[in-house]
């Protein structure tokens, strides 16, 4: 016979009379509640903000290193690797062919970040499966012309400083979209302090709001 | 202190509330958005630099140029060509759906072989090795002319190659599938002599008399004649069309002329004598027989019996005759539709006398009586014994339906091994499943395919052919068009399967037969035999894409009208009736949406078809109301002919002839491909062959029918 049957023969007028609210004696139940839901409300809290990222990222890494910073002292800008083509439409990341414009499959200097592109990838003539921090959403249409030679905009603005790092960051992967950290922005909140901190459809109306007049129509991007 | 129920309510409020004010919520709600606009599984095409590829569409015998977009290499649009001599950039729904073939679910990837009722993967090795030593065993016993051919036309180096495969083998018994560009060539031999061919001149004409053909339906080179047609209106030329059915190319003309069906050699004879009744021709380049054409048009084609044949009132003659002399570029044009099935040598000669008569031979907006294209120079064909035993033998028929008969009629086999090439004749011909009986009775099919078609389905062994997007190939331009274009297809990918050009494929094969045969393949890729064999005009032709032949105005290059021949028509060769004793006529239309045979049509080509041809996969048959007693519009109905018989939907249509039943063209597959085939029904297989005295053309336009309610 289980305990709940044995309440229910014994008769169960003695737990009612000592549960009632009305007596000042019980109000310990309701005190640990409270203590109960500051508890519950403060790991839960805390989770969502400090361990809720780090389950929602994964981590990867770059197939190696890239110095940024280096290529930038040799080539002079952003514009040689990354250009518009002719058509307007913008190269991006580049392709092995444009680094071999440099690059040989006999390293030019003494890293072992070059020496993996060189053996890996020049030597066995595969494209380098760089990991795109920026990469949007494919129901996205970004111009880059519009924005570089329309509006006269530069990288930094977008990309944030990014020709002076020295090393590649690990790329988090967004477990549900597929699509990199960047895009939200390192703030789980949202916060951003510098233009580049995040790339949501928000951060985009609020520029063409300030430079435009208006945040734009949907169709503008979303064709 | 006691842990209650209360307590573990705050537990949970507070996990809540804790939950609520922390990020997750507005996060897993944006995260999963995006998750639901951009499903993982959804292909995504890759981006990269645009690039365009200029090439030449195959996909039907108008050879239009065409413009392929890529983007990193990949090509994703078909465009028309800007200032392409043919097309100018234009294009027509086959052509832009045209990279739909390279992934279409029947194409053939590997070589395969035929196993029992199945086919197995082959490599290419095995499958060349194994068709040379059949070929080997038939040379060996002394036969060679048991090799016969079936191609899709005898114009480019391809079809040549074949036709040089076959002679150094020692066959004469090389086919090609019935199409306008024959037609025009046997018309022109017949009228004009030996090496010629027809075009027509339908920009500059103001009056274009036409006798059924389709000119924006797929008659000719599409795009060409769609361009045509658009501008009479501005340069104020007139259509009059004639034919039972009111087809869009009637709809758009200056006027119909409903006759019925098969009876347009007879309207245009009677045209001619009323024009000879007049004297009102030109017979400066008439040679011979002209006297003997007179008289009998004038017994045998007076006005009042042509009426009563075509069904049309004799004024009607006699005002469209009036009308064709008095214009100041008239223009008659055969050819049925697209001009390919079921045509006549004398209709077409005709019509074509109606162009001889009026005097418009090689003048601007007339008929043009052009030499074939000559531009390829093979090497001199070398022939060893056994090779001399066959080219001493007689062609086994005068044309591939011809073929089909007697291949069928044989007790045992006349022919050991047939190849295939790029034509689908167990579909397009006539009454089908006697191609397919016919091929069964030939031990050894090879088919030279992209497609596991219906003809792919019958051979032995397959070996897959590069599309026209991952070939290489010169196209002339033929079709019916006066400007002689040679264009070149050129491969804007690499091919997706395990296929070969057909030239290639050829030279591999000759080199496993060695011997002359090989000799007579001495090239390394087809690439090289095609630079080789164009030597005079490669340099231009691979710079420019294409190249146009002579590049001189038309009236510097011919030398006046040429001679007309009348001694064909001059005995009156008997007329082709409908098969079978019903009361209605079927005739197959040909609609521009519908490709045919070769290649069967794409999956959005299919898709752009109206209701009014196709319900499901149930096929349309246009009738009169006059004639549709008993029947409902919009009802099931079992249409039965002396071949065969099919269930269909009906249709009223005022702008069909009481007496005529129309069905569409194209329908009907049978192969494993699930965007196409079984929906409607092939009309092929209702029709039976009727082969014309003289020609050896299936000339049925058509087939006596009835059709009751179910």
């Amino acid at each position: 016979m289980s305990k709940i049957e044995n309440k229910a023969e014994n008769g169960s007028g003695e737990g009612v009379e000592k549960g009632t609210a009305d007596d000042p004696k019980d109000d310990k139940g309701l005190g640990l509640g409270v203590i109960f839901f500051m508890v519950a409300f403060l790991v839960c809290f805390l989770s969502g903000w400090l361990l809720f990222p780090k389950l929602l990222y994964s981590k990867k890494e770059q197939p190696f290193n890239f110095d940024h910073k280096l290529h930038v002292a040799e080539v002079g800008d952003c514009e040689t690797c990354h250009f518009l083509r002719e058509d307007g439409t913008f190269s991006g990341l580049p392709s092995m062919e444009s680094c071999l414009e440099c690059h040989t499959d006999e390293p030019m200097g003494e890293t072992k970040d070059e020496a993996i592109f060189a053996r890996e990838y020049v030597a066995k003539e595969k494209e380098v499966p760089w990991l795109v921090y920026s990469k949007q959403p494919d129901c996205v249409f970004f111009s880059h012309a519009a924005h570089i030679n329309g509006a006269g905009m530069d990288c930094i603005t977008c990309h944030g400083p990014i020709g002076e790092s020295t090393t590649s960051r690990p790329y988090e992967e967004n477990r549900i979209t597929g699509y990199s950290r960047d895009i939200w922005g390192k703030n789980i909140w949202g916060i951003k302090k510098h233009s580049w901190d995040r790339m949501k459809m928000d951060d985009c109306a609020v520029c063409h709001k300030k430079e435009t007049g208006q945040q734009g129509y949907c169709f503008q991007c979303h064709k | 202190m006691k842990v209650d129920r209360r307590s573990f309510l705050g537990l949970g409020l507070g996990a809540v509330a804790g939950v609520v004010v922390s990020p997750v919520g507005l996060k897993l709600t944006d995260d999963s958005s995006i998750w639901t606009q951009n499903w993982p599984w959804t292909p995504v095409p890759v981006d990269g630099e645009v690039s365009y590829d200029s090439s030449v569409c195959n996909l039907c015998p108008g050879n239009c140029g065409i413009s392929v977009r890529k983007i990193a290499d990949r090509p994703v649009k078909i465009e028309g060509l800007a200032g392409y001599p043919i097309n100018d950039g234009g294009a027509c729904l086959h052509g832009i759906a045209g990279l739909q073939y390279l992934y279409d679910p029947a194409r053939v990837k590997t070589p395969l072989i035929k196993k029992g009722d199945k086919f197995e993967k082959i490599s290419w090795e095995d499958a060349i090795t194994l068709v040379a030593g059949k070929l080997a065993n038939i040379r060996k016993g002394g036969a060679p002319q048991k090799l016969a051919c079936i191609t899709d036309k005898t114009q480019g180096s391809v079809p040549k190659l074949f036709d040089r495969f076959l002679t150094a083998f020692g066959s004469p018994n090389l086919y090609t599938m019935p199409s306008l560009e024959s037609c025009l060539e046997l018309t022109a031999q017949t009228l004009h002599g030996n090496g010629n061919t027809l075009g027509f001149d339908l920009e500059n004409s103001d009056f274009i008399l036409s006798f059924g053909a389709g000119l924006i339906e797929g008659w000719g080179s599409p795009v060409s004649c769609f361009k045509a047609n658009a501008s009479r209106k501005k340069r104020g030329a007139k259509l009059y069309q004639i034919e039972p059915r009111l087809s869009n190319t009637a709809a758009c003309a200056d006027k119909w002329i409903p006759i019925k069906p098969g009876t347009e050699a007879d309207l245009a004879l009677g045209i001619c004598a009323v024009m000879i009744k007049n004297n009102q021709f030109n017979s400066s380049t008439f040679k011979d027989g002209f006297n003997r054409f007179a008289i009998m048009v004038r017994n045998k084609y007076a006005p009042a019996k042509v009426a009563g044949i075509c069904g049309i009132k004799v004024a009607d003659i006699e005002k469209i005759a009036g009308q064709f002399v008095m214009a100041k570029r008239p223009l008659a044009i055969p050819g049925r539709g697209r001009g390919r099935n079921g045509q006549s040598l004398k209709e077409f000669a005709a019509v074509h006398t109606l162009n001889c008569l009026v005097g418009n031979l090689n003048q601007r907006g007339g008929a043009f009586v052009m030499a074939k294209n000559d531009y390829l120079s093979f090497p001199e064909a070398i022939l060893d014994g056994v090779a001399e035993v066959g080219a001493g033998q007689e062609k086994l028929a005068g044309s591939v339906d011809e073929f089909v008969t007697k291949l069928n009629a044989a007790g045992k086999p006349i022919v050991d091994a047939l190849f295939v090439y790029n034509a689908n004749p167990c579909y397009s011909l006539n009454e089908p499943k006697r191609v397919k009986q016919a091929f069964k009775k030939v031990p050894f099919v090879v088919s030279f395919s992209s497609f596991l078609d219906e003809t792919a389905m019958e051979a032995d062994v397959i070996l897959p052919m590069n599309t026209f997007l991952e070939r290489t190939e010169d196209v002339p331009s033929q079709a019916g068009l006066t400007k002689n274009v040679v264009g070149l297809i050129r491969p804007v990918l690499k091919p997706v399967f395990d296929t070969k050009d057909p030239g290639d494929a050829l030279i591999f094969l000759a080199r496993a037969l060695g011997g002359s045969i090989a000799q007579n393949f001495d090239w390394e890729t087809y690439a090289d035999c095609l630079g080789d064999v164009t030597a005079g005009i490669w340099d231009s032709l691979s710079e420019n894409g294409h190249v146009l032949v002579p590049p001189k105005p038309f009236k510097e290059f011919f030398e006046g009208p040429p001679d007309v021949d009348f001694t064909f028509l001059a005995t009156n060769p008997s007329t082709v009736q409908a098969q079978g004793d019903f009361g209605l006529t079927l005739i197959p239309i040909d609609n521009m949406r519908l490709l045919g045979a070769m290649p069967a049509d794409s999956p959005f080509a299919i898709k752009t078809v109206s209701d009014k041809v196709l319900i499901g996969k149930d096929i349309v048959v246009e009738i009169n109301p006059q004639t549709a007693r008993g029947l409902k519009d919009g009802g099931d109905a079992l249409l039965t002919t002396p071949v065969g018989a099919a269930r269909v939907k009906v249709n009223f249509n005022e702008g069909i002839m009481p007496g005529v039943l129309g069905m569409v063209r194209g329908l009907g597959h049978t192969f494993d491909n699930k965007f196409v085939s079984n929906k409607g029904v092939n009309v092929n297989d209702l029709i039976g062959p009727q082969i014309e005295s003289g020609s050896g053309l299936d000339a049925a336009f058509g087939i006596k029918a009835k059709i009751s309610k179910v």
